[in-house]
């Protein structure tokens, strides 16, 4: 008879995977497979370098790169904000690059100021109204949600979303810390239901009369404009975008990008990547098939964002927003934000 | 990165209040909900006869096969101020938002029910067997003492069945507490959650593994106070005849298959016939050929997961058969099965540790016969199988150890006074008797793993992707339409041992 212990040793090295290749470069990615994947398929046929990927939720896989340290198989990093790219760096991940493309393509504002990490596509941030209740006159800057005549009128998702971490977080970087938390709890008494749902929910909710206003980032409604689903195409009907804080510091952006690992064995592959992803056509990809801005300057909006105009966007240095991440969700929690 | 003081203190005077009452509100509604739903199922299908049984005896499974946060987005498709019920009473009754009353679905009532609909299972499942197991003679004592049936019922069979109504309850609470996906949808804070906004949000990982384990206490010291209820009472049964099924009369038939339909209608058939619904009409992409080589890797990795868990819970169970008993095998025993009370991200971040330190151990004493070994099970599948059986390995332990502990020792004496040595009473006397909890507890495990996805998404090798994976990752931007298809084959992958299961089950009831 097979001992049991035998047993497990050969099925548990029959799943031991051991990967090798010459030309290759390794991604662990926040980005969905989906939104990725067919530029990095358009990347191995350019260059002919074969991409690994692994996808999964940013934290989880910066504990996975501190765990395996220096014997890390992974070449870059790819995430969906900056402040985990900021974490990233801050634990001594990445390493800089010194690219003349990417320095000339990616302004200043949207990557680290060592170039140890790029912004590859910016998100946005903007307040979306009910078109048939709100009158645009009536808007202004994000802070000005917290004013009275907004009581009951307000959906937003909870606070253990990165996008409002952010948000917030651009509010310290531009505000003192006090007004920033006295603006919380104003806000939050302007809540029409308690948070709950992903943003989509929070433009159904507008779209129904259950609050007048939101704060969601574009694609979600640029994904219910193009979607498959009728309510949600109806609802998206009922909205429009408002840009705020066009008189100040801008409307807030966030990014999606990657920075290279420091112990990469494959580092010229991985600057082949980040320079392709920065080129013009994968710049326009970003736009077209997931509604989100271009970094690059003279790349071509999809029809839908050039629908929505340009706006001015918060030009801060969004590794700000990584350092104040922490004191925003404690604001957040002692406002009662959920 | 944060001072950890800080962090408690922040905690303490915010939110903390908030997880725990939250947390104990969800498990208390939990409890109740698996258990009324799973002890009356498991009773009327154990001991009862009405028309549709034997396909209500599986089909009352079938909600396992639904994950949580499937089945709450569903339900909000469903149920939702903006879904097809609520948007057809205001067309018919010309109402407007705040005209009327209708149960908000995203809140803790309603994270309750969700987690009630798919959880019973776990609850059923143990139940039916102790309760067909119970010997006729008990209650013929109980007859003839003067009992009526509701006094049967609640003095000899619900106290039998207590010990392994207890194991499938655990099972479901500490699944509730690990739950994640539905809690954070449905915007209700409570540990899980917290734990994640401490560690992510706050940045501070010390805080958020103190949370947790603070949340193992908590499970400690609840199965410790039902060990200790029940500390003096062995509940070693006689063999001897098993009890037949009541006929019922039309009435309470009618009343037995509504129940069955309306828990198997709401736990899968609703939420099934949407997701199909969702395949046919919204989804994008429906089946190609990949979904076959993310189905085999579900299929390697849960079966794998599965035969492992079973064998170690056996192992364990043997352990203390045959020994003495002792505090130091029953507490690693118990420790064992923990896991099933933590969120999959945390336990994958757990086993991240222990086996980078041994990658980098092995690197560096190879590096000095000038081996570059690099990783060899970080990012590889034993590490995922590693994480999986830490987290469900409790499914196992519980089932096989309550089985266990129902084999009477006097059959093993009896057997050795026939001259069967251990092997033999290992294979021919235990393993025909706990064949069916062999089974389930595989089944259950095996379900879980198909199901399982933080621990996956952070531990798989590269280009690697698995059912749960590609629906999670389909399902974007919040858009669960086109997950469909793939949660749709999770569900029909898990329903192959269910039907299989039941069928050996039901063939191993005929022949006994």
């Amino acid at each position: 008879m097979l001992k049991p212990t035998t047993l497990i040793f050969a099925l548990m090295f029959s799943l031991s995977s051991v990967i090798t290749s010459a030309s290759e470069v390794n991604i662990y990615s926040a980005r969905k497979e989906m939104l990725i994947k067919p530029l990095l398929d358009q990347f191995t046929q350019a260059t002919d370098i074969k991409v690994n990927l692994v996808t999964g939720k940013a934290d989880a896989l910066l504990a996975r790169l501190l765990n395996e340290g220096k014997l890390t198989p992974a070449d870059v990093l790819l995430t969906t904000d900056a402040g985990r790219l900021y974490r990233a760096k801050q634990a001594g991940m990445l390493q800089s690059v010194d690219s003349s493309y990417l320095n000339q393509h990616i302004p200043a504002y949207l990557r680290d100021i060592d170039n140890q990490w790029f912004g590859l596509s910016t998100r946005a941030r903007p307040i979306m109204y009910s078109t048939d209740r709100v009158k645009p006159e009536s808007l202004s800057t994000y802070e000005a949600l917290a004013q009275p005549e907004f009581k009951g009128k307000v959906c937003i998702r909870s606070s253990s979303n990165i996008y409002n971490q952010s948000l917030v977080a651009s509010m310290l970087a531009a505000d003192e810390a006090a007004k920033t938390g006295q603006f919380l709890q104003d806000f939050v008494k302007n809540f029409a239901q308690p948070p709950k749902g992903g943003d989509r929910d929070q433009i159904k909710a507008v779209a129904n009369g259950i609050c007048d206003v939101t704060i969601a980032n574009t694609y979600y409604l640029a994904g219910m404009i193009n979607g498959n689903n009728k309510d949600q195409q109806e609802a998206a009907a009922k909205i429009s975008i408002f840009w705020p804080n066009q008189g100040g510091r801008g409307t807030h952006v966030n990014i999606s990008g990657a920075g290279i690992i420091k112990s990469s064995k494959n580092r010229a592959a991985a600057v082949k990547l980040l320079e392709f992803l920065a080129s013009e056509e994968a710049q326009a990809w970003y736009a077209q098939t997931n509604n989100e801005y271009p970094v690059r300057q003279g790349v071509a909006y999809s029809p839908l964002l050039e629908s929505w105009g340009t706006f001015k966007a918060d030009q801060i240095n969004l590794s700000r927003l990584g350092e104040l991440n922490a004191q925003a969700v404690k604001l957040m929690d002692k406002a009662g934000w959920r | 990165m944060a001072n950890e003081k800080d962090t408690w203190s922040h905690l303490v005077d915010t939110v903390l209040l908030e997880y725990v009452t939250n947390t104990f509100y969800l498990v208390m509604g939990v409890a109740v909900g698996v258990t009324s739903i799973g002890i009356t199922s498991a009773w009327l299908i154990a001991r009862c006869d009405f028309f549709g049984r034997s396909f209500f005896a599986w089909a009352l499974v079938l909600p396992l096969a639904m994950p949580a946060y499937i089945i709450a987005y569903t339900y909000t498709g469903l149920l939702d101020f903006s879904g097809p019920l609520q948007s057809f009473l205001r067309h018919t009754f010309d109402w407007g938002y705040g005209d009327y009353y209708f149960p908000e679905i995203k809140s803790l009532g309603g994270a309750i029910c969700m987690m009630s609909l798919v959880l019973y299972p776990y609850v059923y499942l143990l139940a039916r067997t102790a309760f067909a197991n119970q010997s006729a003679s008990l209650f013929e004592a109980g007859q003839l003492a003067g009992l009526n049936a509701r006094q049967r019922f609640f003095n000899i069979s619900l106290p039998l069945a207590r010990p392994t109504i207890v194991v499938g309850l655990s099972l479901a609470l500490m699944e509730t507490l690990a739950d994640y996906g539905t809690v954070q949808y449905f915007g209700v804070n409570v540990f899980s959650t917290g734990i994640f906004r401490t560690w992510f949000g706050l940045g501070d990982g010390l805080a958020a593994s103190q949370l947790s384990s603070l949340l193992l206490v908590v499970v400690l010291f609840l199965l410790g106070l039902e060990q200790f209820s029940r500390r003096k009472a062995k509940y070693v049964q006689q063999g001897g005849r098993v009890i037949t099924a009541v006929k019922l009369n039309s009435v309470n038939q009618l009343l037995a298959q509504l129940f069955c339909v309306v828990v198997v209608m709401l736990g899968f058939l609703l939420p099934f016939i949407q997701l199909a619904y969702w395949t046919i009409v919204e989804a994008e992409q429906v089946f190609d050929a990949t979904f076959w080589q993310l189905t085999l890797n579900s299929l390697k990795l849960a079966s794998i997961t599965a035969l492992l868990a079973v064998i170690i819970a056996l192992a364990f169970a043997y352990m203390q058969r045959f020994t003495r008993p002792n505090r130091f095998t029953a507490s690693l025993v118990f420790l064992a099965g923990l896991g099933y009370a933590l969120p999959g991200t945390i336990i994958a971040v757990g086993v991240m540790l222990p086996f980078s330190t041994l990658d980098h151990f092995i690197h560096e004493q190879a590096a000095h016969f000038g081996i570059e070994t690099g990783l060899i099970f970080s990012g590889s599948l034993v590490m995922l199988v590693f994480a999986y059986l830490i987290r469900f390995l409790a499914v196992s332990l519980g089932n096989i150890n309550t089985a266990m502990d129902n084999i009477t020792p006097y059959i093993d004496e009896a057997a050795k006074t026939l001259g069967e040595k251990t092997s033999g009473i290992i294979w021919r006397v235990h393993l025909p008797l706990l064949k069916t909890s062999l089974l389930s507890s595989g089944l259950l495990v095996f379900v879980d793993t198909l199901k399982e996805l933080p621990a996956t998404m952070a531990l798989r090798p590269f280009n690697f992707n698995t059912l749960a994976v590609r629906s999670f990752e389909l399902a974007n931007d919040e858009q669960l339409a086109n997950a469909a298809p793939a949660v749709i084959t999770i569900v029909l992958v898990g329903l192959i041992p269910v039907i299989w299961l039941n069928a050996s089950m039901h063939s191993n009831s005929k022949t006994q």
